[in-house]
């Protein structure tokens, strides 16, 4: 140890003789060298941090910090073993482009130059508006016309003259504009509170009210005027039917004035109940009653009136909550029967209207007893008897089907008879047979022609047929083809059998045997030629000169002083072409002034004609027509200088009514914007 | 008994005072004007006939400059005053109403390349070959006061192009790169270049104010964004423009006149191919200018004729020239829209009427309403084959079919040959 010292001195003595020899040498030269002063910087070497990078060449690596980093213990095992993980990944990033790269790529152009597109693009509406604009006037940016203010002409005017300051005083006391504000307050609170756009809107809005409002009375008062009572019943029905929506929709939201409603209802009800008024036993009802043997709808009308009544009469329950729920139980144990049943319907005529349709054949008839006249005059009378009825019913049921399967069987019968005859006469392969029964081919052919075919078409065709004996077989052989869908055999075999090219020529003779093309020619330029030659005028006017009336014709020496021939055509170009027709109406002269081809912006001559037909002159048309007509394109100001298009108008195009509300503030900003930028 | 009489009622036909205009009934029943379509027809033959006749468009010349005349500018307030630039670096100032030069300024040593006046029409900025940039105060100074600029640039390079901004205080200029400067500093505040040594033309969008376009020796035509640091994108096309010009109306439309005898208009936005190919120049075009509507445009050609094209249709509506015009070098159009602007290289100064028959001055109504109905007429009836002979009757003279020999391309070059 204290020989390393020894030495070091040593060695640190012989450096200090070095540089003093250095120094000498220098100094021999001149001029003194400047000697380097370097600063060194404490932190490079020494760190508050215990990392230290040794030297200024050296850099941080990522192992260096996670040498502290194992060593702390405060740091969560997670991050330590994602730092060893990052420590391991060898993957490394890749270089950033160079400065000349990036200019040579050009991305900073395709930023700029799309930035820039598309804040031109913002002017694209603005310049197609303009160019379908029926009428430009430049300058775009025009004064208002008219006098201007007094404010705006004079400024900085004041009042001088003391009869001037009181007229002042005054203005000022009535808070009138003086200078500078040239809207009173009040004028001002009016703009603010409402701006013109809005207004006219508003106007708009309050003109169209008042349209259909006058429109609904119109057709109220129509509809009052409706004579039919029909008309009125069904509207009435309507009228209820709504009602009743708007009622459990009431219960939901104003339950007192549902209340109300109720009140009402259950007062109309006690009227009812005191009155006679719908309970048959009117002298009109009586008659009625006589004469229901007999007349269909006299006994609907008294049916009508009882059901009526008993609507009427009938009490209003409000289920309360608890009764509500046990309603519900019930409908969750065991479903009513209804929903099972077919929906009673208004037509009872039609038994098919009463759902069942496509099931047994016995399905049907049992409507079709309900409906039967002598059985429903039994269902109006009140519900008495029901159970006697029922049974009644069931009997005539059984007698109806009886009836069918009679009838049925007799059909059978003769089908069969049918099929033996034509079996006889000739075999037929068509398998259409099955379903030739006696009801006519319209019907029969329609499940072939569409398979997709729904009940409602089947109806419309019952309706037409009426005749509710072959229902039942209808639609036994409609189900069965639906069972059975029977598509049609596709051709298997060319329409037209490959044959010989001497038949084929006879078949096309024959074809076209009535077509003589060469006469039909021949007569056509007949045709042409007498049209084309000159005709004789006849200008003879009878009894002029001479006695006229019944019987008497002009004289033959007058005839032939008043019939004038034209001079004979010039010969016709296809006078020696026999196959030929050469069209002369075409003139060469007209031809001359008139157009060849269809103009650019006109789709049809149609167009172009109508375009041309119009005169736009003052000899045809009034004066404002005129004016309206020939106003030019483009219209300039003489003596005006025309300044390019500027951004605020197009911003102000742009915002449209907001801008306008909002006035010139954003605008000002803009024009500040700018002058900052010009002092600059 | 009841007599029933004719009655009048004098309000239908009495004047209240005596300068109204009398009352003239009239029955506008068709039957009672037969033949409207051939009447019409008739008149827009006529009104054709009257316009080609009456097509005079030449107003004035102004002469004064001892050199071709190399560039033009309007004042951007006035329309009566117009600056020029010769090339012998004269500016002079005119007044077009009294057809007189106003001022003459000895601007710059050799040519002067470019004019152009402040948008607010105090002083404007001309460029020259002396590699100046030299700013210069509109109104005149007083008696025996010398012309002295406002500020004095002095650049590294020939600047060829100057445009001044359209509200601000700043203006680019085009030499070796395309620079933009404010007025307050004597170095650019951001310069461009992109490849190439010399550009010749540079124009600010009037309408998107801070885009700019120029035409450089590469062929190519460079979009600038003054905020931006770089240039946004170039078109490179077959044979150099010379000028470029902005739609005042529409922001992204542009018309550059080319070397090749065309003029290309080009949406910025898709610069692939040009919007309209507008030929019939016989030479290079040189300069070109938009109309303050923005619906046509002025070209100005090396074969001494100027043309005026709508700016959506490929051939030109109008051809003007006069037998002592030469290489027509820089055209403009009017601000208000009425007159042409030509300056050439014999020294001159023409003006020119915007619409060749045009009646100038104030119309009364009535004249008025006579010029509008013939322009519909004329326009209504512009497909009819005897109206479209007039309308486009050559105005030049050409050879007759068969007086000029056709000789082949071969036999062309050959004068004699001497035994």
């Amino acid at each position: 140890m204290c020989f390393i010292y020894i030495y070091k001195k040593e060695g640190s003595d012989d450096e200090r003789k070095h540089a003093k020899l250095l120094e000498a040498i220098s100094s021999l030269g001149g001029r003194r060298r400047k000697k380097h002063v370097e600063r060194s910087e404490a932190s490079v070497q020494v760190s508050e941090f215990s990392v230290t990078a040794g030297g200024a060449e050296e850099k941080i690596n990522l192992c260096d910090l996670l040498g502290t980093m194992e060593k702390t213990p405060g740091a969560p095992s997670k991050t330590k073993k994602q730092l060893r993980n990052l420590q391991n990944c060898k993957e490394t990033l890749e270089l950033p482009l160079s400065k000349q790269q990036t200019e040579k790529v050009g991305i900073q152009r395709t930023v700029a130059y799309e930035k820039s597109t598309k804040e031109v693009s913002r002017w694209e509406s603005v310049i197609i508006q303009n160019q379908k604009a029926e009428q430009l006037v430049f300058p775009l940016k025009q004064e208002p016309a008219g006098p201007k203010r007094m404010e705006q002409v004079v400024a900085g005017w004041k009042a001088q003259t003391p009869l001037e300051q009181e007229i002042f005083s005054i203005l000022h006391s009535n808070k009138q504009p003086v200078l500078d504000p040239v809207l009173t307050p009040m004028e001002k609170a009016a703009i603010k509170a409402m701006s013109l756009e809005e207004a006219k809107i508003r106007r708009a809005e309050l003109q169209k009210a008042r349209a259909l409002q006058s429109y609904y009375e119109a057709k109220a008062k129509r509809g009052k005027r409706i004579k039919s009572k029909k008309y009125h019943r069904v509207q009435k029905k309507a009228k209820q039917k709504e009602f009743l929506k708007q009622f459990d929709e009431m219960m939901k939201t104003n339950p007192t004035a549902a209340l109300e409603e109720l009140k009402k209802m259950e007062l109309s009800r006690m009227e009812e109940r005191m009155s006679l008024k719908h309970q048959n036993s009117g002298k009109w009802a009586k008659s009625r009653a006589i004469m229901a043997k007999y007349d269909e709808s006299a006994r609907s009308a008294m049916q009508e009136q009882l059901q009526l009544n008993k609507e009427l009469t009938q009490k209003l329950v409000v289920p309360s909550d608890d009764e509500e729920e046990r309603r519900a139980e019930e409908e969750a144990n065991a479903l009513p029967d209804f929903v099972n049943e077919a929906e009673p319907v208004p037509d009872s005529a039609n038994p098919w209207m009463r759902g069942k349709l496509t099931s047994e054949a016995s399905g049907p008839d049992v409507s079709d007893v309900a409906a039967e006249p002598g059985v429903s005059d039994v269902a109006a009378e009140p519900s008495s008897g029901q159970e006697g009825e029922q049974h009644r019913e069931e009997e005539e049921e059984e007698e109806q089907e009886e009836e069918e399967e009679k009838l049925l069987r007799e059909f059978e019968r003769k089908r069969k008879l049918r099929r033996n005859e034509e079996d006889d006469l000739a075999p037929q392969p068509r398998e259409e047979r099955g379903s030739e029964w006696s009801l006519p081919a319209s019907v029969v052919l329609i499940p072939h022609h569409c398979r997709t075919l729904n009940t409602s078409l089947i109806h419309v065709q019952f309706d037409s047929y009426n005749r509710a004996r072959h229902l039942n077989q209808f639609v036994q052989l409609y189900v069965a083809i639906k069972r059975e869908p029977q598509r049609p055999e596709p051709l298997k075999k060319p329409i037209f059998p490959p044959q010989s090219f001497a038949e084929q020529a006879a078949i096309i003779k024959e074809a076209f045997a009535g077509d003589d093309v060469i006469s039909d020619f021949l007569k056509d330029k007949r045709k042409q030629e007498e049209a084309g030659r000159p005709k004789v005028v006849d200008l003879t006017l009878p009894g002029w000169g001479e006695w006229g009336g019944v019987g008497l014709k002009p004289s033959r020496q007058k005839r032939r002083k008043f019939r004038l021939k034209a001079a004979a055509a010039p010969p016709r170009k296809d006078q020696k072409l026999p196959a030929v027709i050469i069209s002369e109406k075409r003139n060469a002269s007209i031809a001359a002034h008139q157009v060849s081809q269809l103009p650019f912006p006109f789709q049809n001559s149609a167009q172009f004609e109508s375009c041309m037909r119009s005169p736009v002159g003052q000899t045809w048309n009034t004066q404002n027509t005129v004016k309206k007509l020939t106003a030019p394109r483009v219209v300039t100001k003489l003596g005006a200088i025309i300044q390019p298009m500027a951004k605020e108008d197009f911003l102000k195009q742009k915002k449209g009514p907001e801008a306008a509300k909002q006035g010139a503030i954003p605008l000002r900003g803009t024009r500040k914007k700018g002058k900052k930028k010009d002092s600059r | 008994m009841k007599v029933k009489v004719l009655c009048r009622n004098p309000d239908d036909y009495v004047r209240e005072t005596t300068r109204d205009i009398q009352r003239v009934p009239r029955n506008y029943d068709r039957t009672l004007h037969p033949f409207e379509v051939p009447r019409e027809y008739t008149r827009a033959l006529n009104a054709t006939k009257m316009e080609r006749l009456f097509a005079k468009p030449f107003v004035a010349s102004l002469g004064g400059h001892r050199d071709g005349v190399s560039c033009l500018a309007k004042h951007a307030k006035s329309l009566s005053t117009v600056l020029s630039g010769a090339c012998d670096g004269e500016v002079k100032v005119w007044n077009l109403s009294r057809r007189e030069c106003l001022r003459t300024i000895p601007a710059h040593e050799g040519f002067v390349r470019a004019i152009c006046s402040r948008f607010c029409g105090t002083s404007f900025f001309t460029v020259g070959d002396d590699k100046t940039v030299k700013q210069w105060r509109m109104e005149a100074p007083g008696y025996r006061v010398r012309e002295e600029p406002l500020n004095t640039i002095l650049g590294k390079a020939v600047y060829t192009g100057i445009d001044h901004h359209q509200s601000e205080g700043t203006f680019a200029t085009c030499g070796q790169t395309v620079d933009i400067w404010d007025e307050q500093r004597t170095s650019p505040i951001r310069s461009f270049s992109w490849g190439v040594d010399s550009f010749s033309c540079v124009r600010y969008n009037p309408v998107e104010t801070e885009l700019l376009a120029s035409c450089a020796s590469d062929r190519s035509i460079v979009l600038y964004d003054m905020r931006e640091s770089t240039p946004l994108k170039k078109v490179i096309m077959k044979l150099r423009s010379n000028t470029l010009c902005w739609n005042p109306m529409e922001a992204y439309n542009f018309t550059c006149s080319n070397e090749d005898y065309n003029l290309y208009t080009y949406d910025m936005r898709y610069l692939e191919t040009p919007v309209t190919v507008h030929m019939d120049h016989v030479s290079a075009v040189l300069d070109v200018d938009y109309s303050p509507t923005g619906k046509e445009f002025v070209s100005a050609s090396f074969d001494r004729t100027i043309r005026i094209f709508p700016k959506d249709k490929g051939h030109s509506r109008e051809v003007y020239h006069t037998k002592r015009m030469q290489h027509v070098i820089c055209v403009r159009w009017s601000a208000d829209n009425k007159y042409v602007l030509s300056g050439s290289d014999e020294m001159n100064i023409r003006v020119w009427k915007a619409n060749a028959s045009e009646k100038l001055g104030v119309l009364t109504s009535r004249e008025k309403a006579a010029v509008q109905y013939n322009q519909k007429l004329k326009a209504k009836f512009k497909n009819h084959p005897k109206v479209r002979r007039i309308a486009h009757h050559p105005t030049r003279s050409t050879p007759k079919p068969g007086s000029v020999p056709i000789v082949t391309e071969k036999e062309k070059h050959v004068v004699t040959v001497v035994e």
